[in-house]
């Protein structure tokens, strides 16, 4: 206890003054992280990795590394706060617009935060964590004061205000529900960090950093939903928008693989994605509706229909929203309807 | 620094040290601690859950395998999802031989109990009841085992679903038996899934008693090798309830037992009474598509002997007051649309559409009484139902 709070506070030190990369080799600071990471044991308290310099998790310690995502996963509004961390003399492979390929050891954390400004409150942060026999995926809980998060394996929920100004139940996932989106196979996997979805600038610092090995082909193509408001996107901007939100279940070895309905960026059949496709296991989901997209008909498409629902069983996704992602629908109902009928 | 050691419950591949029963009992916070169990099990383990009444807000999940989840009986623990806040299912399993026993689940708001690519799931005497009884609100299916090899479902009881009461679906190796499904859409149904027995089951006040479909653009197809033995399957007479769109909402009020395209289905010994459309209905799946690798005829259908009651006297089907007339006051038991191969046991009184093309509808239909072979053979079993292993385990 007393030797991490000691390295610590040698990291805070660097991390003030201007000679970061010295006082990481001089003190090895990541050492404890990594067999925290690397362990087969599941930390209570965040704070055990050392992701960051200060208790309340905003300062990230060296080689934990800021990144965005051009199109984001909608979760009630909620900021997120998403980074990296590759363990010295490692490096992060690429394969080509897909998943970044994470070296054993690495860490991926997102902290998900309500409120403007001075006002934000971080609700959880969620950490997947490469170790040597696959991705392992935790959820952490921060506590009232902002001080602490802890290891919420089982959930919970949580009274939130969002930004739209909705009084909803927010659901920290389970971990179990972490692995029921990020699954490939039955195994756990990252979904975010694919070099389509992740601008050219970040992924060549990382390549100046040593960090990621070479700049990977078909990086930053998914359009930056912020800004994406010209016609000519509309497309791209559907796709990338359901590439993002569902794919992670509605893919081939997915966990909504029986549907048959696959969202992936790369798939280019229109059955596929859903055009004129009857819903297989929708039930009520199907709202009556005959086909998941009606080219012209956005009031005759599943998928806006569920999008637009907040329902349990009728909602999609099933996890990780409480609220309707508005921006989204107007886009899906402006999308079919500029497909020919 | 605190710590909490749960290698076993990580490395679920690892050799599992002696088995744990965890035990759970009702009240304040038994959800989270359910689901903590749930999360935390080693392979073997066995997680009891007392008898009582469990307040569930949000979906719960296994991921171990080897687990085995026991309650104190279908009426003893009731997990209770009225209240259900999120998931699209009341419990999913996705990992392999994991067995579920003696406890109920009631009003989830999606699917009642889901296990997907789960191999070697029992299903022992659970219950998923939706208590307000046939309503389009209701979840669709209620147990769901999907993309699974190797699935025993026994003395289980479903009611309400707006889909299926018991629905496999894009497995292999099924046994389901000593069932009961009533008032939901399709009382049972397998769904593009091979090497079914579907025996000694109670089906009664669904729309459709007893489905077995084959369909195309899904990721599994090709149904066949499915016996549908010594059922009873009485009183399917309630008015369809499906949400439109969904495949089942097209399933006539009063359908018995009903094979959509598949290959080599046997129907036999089952008894048959108040199905007022048709006791059995042999068709082809009934609308276009454009899948390749599918076939909507019903190849090499086989219907045994079995006992029919009174049926086909109320159908819902247009020209029905015709179609009365023409067949002196009922139907024959045993309808086909004329499409793909059709067997009967000698001397079974049927009718046939006659139909002259597959997704075409029944405007070219020139009804007839039924006029088809006997079998050449006796129907293969070979392979057929749930692998014996799963029957051991509940002994």
């Amino acid at each position: 206890m007393k030797q991490s709070l000691a390295l610590l506070m040698s990291a805070t030190i660097g991390l003030i003054g201007s000679v970061v990369a010295h006082a990481t080799i001089l003190v090895e600071p990541t050492h404890e992280r990594d067999q925290v990471i690397l362990s087969d044991q599941l930390p209570t308290l965040l704070s055990e990795f050392q992701f960051f310099d200060d208790a309340a998790g905003r300062d990230p310690a060296d080689r934990v590394i800021a990144y965005e995502l051009n199109t984001p996963l909608f979760s009630d509004g909620a900021d997120k706060l998403r980074y990296v961390y590759v363990p010295a003399n490692s490096t992060i492979g690429s394969d080509g617009e897909g998943l970044l390929q994470f070296p054993v050891g690495s860490a991926i954390i997102k902290t998900f935060a309500f409120g403007e400004r001075e006002e934000q409150r971080f609700i959880e942060t969620r950490v997947l964590l490469h170790r040597a026999d696959g991705w392992v995926a935790l959820p952490y809980r921060w506590n009232a004061e902002q001080t602490e998060a802890r290891l919420a394996i089982a959930g919970a929920r949580i009274p939130i205000t969002t930004p739209q100004g909705d009084e909803i139940s927010y659901r920290i996932p389970n971990m179990n529900q972490c692995k029921t989106c990020h699954s490939q196979d039955s195994e756990i996997i990252p979904i975010g960090p694919k070099a389509r979805n992740l601008s050219a600038d970040w992924l060549s610092e990382m390549v100046d950093g040593e960090h990621l090995t070479a700049m990977p082909e078909g990086a930053d193509v998914l359009p930056v939903w912020q800004a994406a408001d010209t016609d000519g996107e509309i497309d791209a901007q559907a796709r990338a928008y359901l590439d993002v939100n569902c794919a992670h279940c509605h893919k081939p070895g997915g966990s909504a693989s029986n549907t048959g309905l696959d969202l992936r960026w790369e798939q280019n059949d229109p059955f596929a994605i859903g055009v004129r496709k009857p819903p297989v296991a929708a039930g009520r989901g199907a709202g009556g509706f005959l086909v998941s997209i009606e080219p012209g008909n956005p009031d005759t498409s599943i998928l806006v229909h569920r999008m637009n629902s907040t329902e349990p069983g009728v909602a999609m996704p099933e996890l990780g929203r409480s609220t309707i992602d508005h921006d989204a629908v107007a886009l899906m109902r402006t999308w079919i309807e500029g497909m020919s009928e | 620094m605190f710590r909490m050691t749960v290698a076993a419950a990580l490395m679920a591949s690892g050799t599992p040290a002696l088995a744990d029963t965890h035990t759970i009992a009702p009240g304040e916070g038994a959800q989270e601690r359910l689901q903590e169990a749930l999360i935390l099990a080693a392979p073997g383990d066995e997680i009891v859950l007392e008898a009582g009444h469990y307040t569930i807000t949000d979906g719960l999940s296994l991921d171990v395998d080897n687990v085995t989840v026991r309650g104190a009986g279908m009426d003893g623990t009731v997990l209770d999802f009225t209240t259900q806040a999120g998931s699209g299912e009341g419990l999913l399993v996705t990992s392999d031989n994991v067995t579920l026993r003696d406890f109920a689940l009631e009003n989830p708001k999606g699917d009642g109990i889901k296990s997907k690519g789960a191999d070697n799931i029992v299903y022992y005497r659970v219950r998923v009841t939706w208590t307000n009884g046939p309503d389009a609100n209701n979840g669709a299916y209620g147990i769901y085992p999907v993309e699974s090899t190797g699935v025993l479902i026994d003395g289980a009881k479903v009611t309400g679903a707006s889909d299926a009461g018991i629905y496999v679906g894009q497995s292999n190796g099924i046994t389901v038996r000593n069932s009961i499904a009533e008032a939901n859409v399709a009382g049972i149904e397998i769904e593009n899934s091979r090497n079914a027995l579907v025996e000694h089951n109670i089906a009664t006040r669904n729309t459709g008693g007893i489905l077995i479909f084959d369909l195309p653009g899904l990721p599994v197809m090709g149904g066949g090798n499915v016996i549908v033995a010594n059922n009873l399957v009485v009183a399917n007479d309630t008015a369809n309830f499906a949400p439109p769109g969904n495949i089942v909402a097209g399933v006539r009020r009063g359908t018995g037992i009903m094979v959509m395209a598949n290959e080599d289905v046997l129907i036999e010994g089952n008894i048959l009474q108040h199905n007022p459309t048709a006791p059995i209905m042999v068709i082809a799946y009934v609308q276009g598509f454009e899948d390749e690798r599918y076939n909507p005829l019903p190849r090499d259908v086989v219907v045994g002997q079995n006992t029919y009651g009174v049926g086909g006297d109320d159908p819902q089907m247009d020209n029905a007051d015709m179609l009365l007339a023409a067949f002196g006051g009922a139907l024959p038991p045993v309808m086909w649309d004329g499409l793909g191969t059709l067997f009967t046991d000698a001397g079974t009184p049927g009718w046939s559409l006659n139909l002259p093309e597959q997704g075409k509808g029944t405007s070219m239909a020139q009804p007839s009484p039924l006029s088809v072979p006997e079998p050449a053979s006796e129907f293969d079993r070979t392979g057929i139902g749930a692998p014996a292993e799963l029957e051991a385990r509940i002994g």
